[in-house]
C-alpha cells in the first residue's frame, strides 16, 4: 500500500474581487462572475514566490505527517511559476525542511498538471522501495497578462503531499493518465505572459482529456461515480470542474468540498491538489475521492484516493485549507495588485 | 549582502537553527562557539519556535535602497517561545494596528533580490497570527 502521510496548502492573504479587475478594463464584472463562476482571487504579497508558499504548506504537512524530515528521499516541485529559469525551487524547500543534503531534488513543469506529476511520481518511487518518504508539491504565483480573461483568475497557493507506506491517511487505489499534444495554452522562452488559443481552450482540450482520464481510471477499478463520496478536478474557473462532473455523472454535493476556484481564483499546479487539501480536511475513514488534474499543453493524471481511519487523528493537526481560505483575507485595489504582481514598469 | 554570506547562513535564515549549551541549555541565535554564561564550547543544534510574542517595533519610512518598494515597512524584536529573542521583518499587517505583546508567526519569505538577474535571499519573517 501506498499514499498520502501528511499533506498541507497555503494561500496568500491577499484577495483581488472581480469587480475590481473588471472596473479597470471596463468590462462586465457579472460575465465573469456568472460565466465563469469566480468571486475573488488570491493575490501573493510582494515577497512571496512558489518557493515560500511550497514551504509553508509543506510545514503544514510536515506536522500531519510526524515524521522526521530527514527520511523524506524526493522533493519535487511542481509549477509553472518558478522563481528561476536555471536553478531549482527543490533544493530551497529541501534545504528550508531539513531534508538535505541526502535527498533527491527536481522541478516538475507540465502548465497546471505539474503538482499531480510530482504526486505520481512520488508514489510510484515510494512503491518502487527506493525510499520511504517522498515530498510533492504543486505551487504557481500565476500571471495573467493585464486586460486578458486569464486576469480574473490567475492566484496563488500551494498544496504538498508527504507519500509513504505506512501510517497512511489515505491510500492511493490506482492511477491514470491521459495525454495527447494539444497547443491550447502556452508560454515560450522569455515570454512574461502565457498565450492562448481559443479554438483549442474548452473542448478538445481540458474536457476530452479530464474525461479520458476519468473514464479511463474508472474502467481500470470497475467503479462508477456513485461510488465516490468526493470528487475534484481542475478549476480554471468555477464553472468547467462542475460541468465536466456533471458529464461524468457526478452530483454537487460530490463536487463542492473541493472546489476552491470561485473564492481563490486558479493556483494551476496548486488546483486539483489543494481541492483534494480541501477535501482531506473533511473526508471520513473509507471515503473514496475521484481527483483528476489538467495540464494545457495537453494531460489529465488521475488518482483514487480511499480515506483511512488515521484521517481525523490529523485533520486538526495544521490549519484546514478552508479556513486558510476563510479567515484573515485582505482585499486590495487594482493599484496594489498591479504593484505587487510587478505589472508596472518602472524607470530602469 | 554578497551571495557568500546569504549562503553560509541558510541553516539559520531557512530553518531558525540555533545552538543550545550542553553545559547551561542556554540558546544562542545566531550560534556561538563559546557560551557565555558557562564558557562551554559544546553545543546541539535545535530548531527555534515558529510562534512567539512582540516585544517592540519601529516603521521604516525611509528604507535602504534595495527595500524601497516595501516602504513603510516594520521592523520588530520578537520573542519566540522558549525565549529566543529574533529582529525581523514584520509582513502582511495593518502598520496602525501592530501592538506590543501580539502574537506572531514565522513565515518563510523572499528577503530581497539582488536586481533582476541575480539571486533571491530567502529567509524568515513574523507576521500576525
Ligand atoms: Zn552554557
Amino acid at each position: 500500500m501506498v499514499g498520502i502521510v501528511g499533506y498541507g496548502a497555503y494561500i496568500p492573504k491577499n484577495r483581488i474581487k472581480v469587480e475590481e479587475i473588471a472596473k479597470v478594463w471596463g468590462t462586465d464584472a457579472n460575465s465573469y462572475k456568472k460565466g465563469l463562476f469566480v468571486e475573488e482571487k488570491s493575490v501573493p504579497s510582494p515577497d512571496q514566490d512558489t518557493i515560500t508558499m511550497s514551504v509553508e504548506a509543506t510545514l503544514y504537512a510536515l506536522k500531519r505527517a510526524q515524521i522526521d524530515p530527514k527520511k523524506i528521499g524526493a522533493v519535487y516541485v511542481g509549477s509553472e511559476s518558478h522563481p528561476y529559469a536555471v536553478k531549482p525551487s527543490g533544493t530551497v524547500l529541501a534545504e528550508a525542511i531539513g531534508a538535505t543534503p541526502d535527498v533527491h531534488c527536481a522541478d516538475f513543469e507540465f502548465a497546471c498538471k505539474a503538482g499531480s506529476e510530482a504526486m505520481f511520481v512520488c508514489l510510484e518511487l515510494v512503491r518502487s522501495g527506493s525510499m520511504e518518504y517522498g515530498l510533492a508539491v504543486g505551487a504557481d504565483t500565476s500571471q495573467g497578462a493585464p486586460g486578458d480573461a486569464l486576469e480574473y483568475t490567475a492566484a496563488a497557493g500551494a498544496a504538498s503531499f508527504i507519500m509513504g507506506k505506512d501510517n497512511l491517511l489515505a491510500e492511493a487505489i490506482e492511477t491514470y493518465s491521459y495525454m495527447t499534444d494539444t497547443p491550447d495554452f502556452w508560454r515560450r522562452e522569455y515570454q512574461y505572459y502565457p498565450r492562448h488559443a481559443s479554438r483549442f481552450t474548452g473542448e478538445p482540450a481540458y474536457f476530452k482529456h479530464i474525461i479520458g482520464a476519468a473514464k479511463g481510471i474508472l474502467k481500470k477499478v470497475k467503479l462508477e461515480p456513485k461510488d465516490f463520496k468526493y470528487a475534484v478536478f481542475h478549476q480554471p474557473n468555477g464553472k468547467f470542474p462542475l460541468k465536466v462532473g456533471k458529464i461524468l455523472g457526478f452530483k454537487r454535493e460530490q463536487l463542492d468540498t473541493g472546489l476552491l476556484c470561485p473564492w481563490m481564483g486558479n493556483t494551476y499546479s496548486g488546483s486539483s491538489p489543494m481541492g483534494l487539501t480541501a477535501i482531506l480536511d473533511e473526508a471520513k475513514p473509507d471515503d473514496l475521492i475521484l481527483m483528476v488534474s489538467y495540464g494545457s499543453g495537453a494531460g489529465s493524471d488521475a488518482f483514487i484516493w480511499k480515506v483511512t481511519p488515521k484521517i481525523s487523528e490529523v485533520q486538526n493537526k495544521a490549519p484546514k485549507t478552508k479556513d486558510i481560505l476563510n479567515n484573515n483575507k485582505t482585499y486590495i485595489d487594482y493599484g496594489t495588485y498591479a504593484k505587487y504582481r510587478g505589472k508596472i514598469r518602472k524607470a530602469e | 549582502m554578497p551571495a557568500p554570506k546569504y549562503w553560509r547562513e541558510i541553516p539559520q535564515r531557512y530553518r531558525l537553527e540555533g545552538a543550545k549549551c550542553k553545559g547551561c541549555g542556554q540558546v544562542y541565535f545566531p550560534p556561538r562557539l563559546i557560551c557565555s554564561s558557562c564558557k562551554s564550547r559544546e553545543f546541539e543544534m535545535v530548531n527555534l519556535q515558529r510562534e512567539g510574542e512582540l516585544l517592540t517595533y519601529t516603521i521604516i519610512r525611509v528604507p535602504p535602497s534595495q527595500f524601497t518598494d516595501q516602504s513603510p515597512y516594520a521592523i520588530g524584536i520578537v520573542e519566540l517561545d522558549r525565549g529566543v529573542k529574533i529582529l525581523s521583518q514584520i509582513v502582511d499587517c495593518d502598520l496602525d494596528k501592530l501592538e506590543i505583546g501580539q502574537r506572531m508567526r514565522i513565515e518563510f519569505r523572499k528577503i530581497y533580490s539582488e536586481g533582476e538577474a541575480g539571486i533571491i535571499c530567502y529567509g524568515y519573517k513574523c507576521v500576525p497570527v
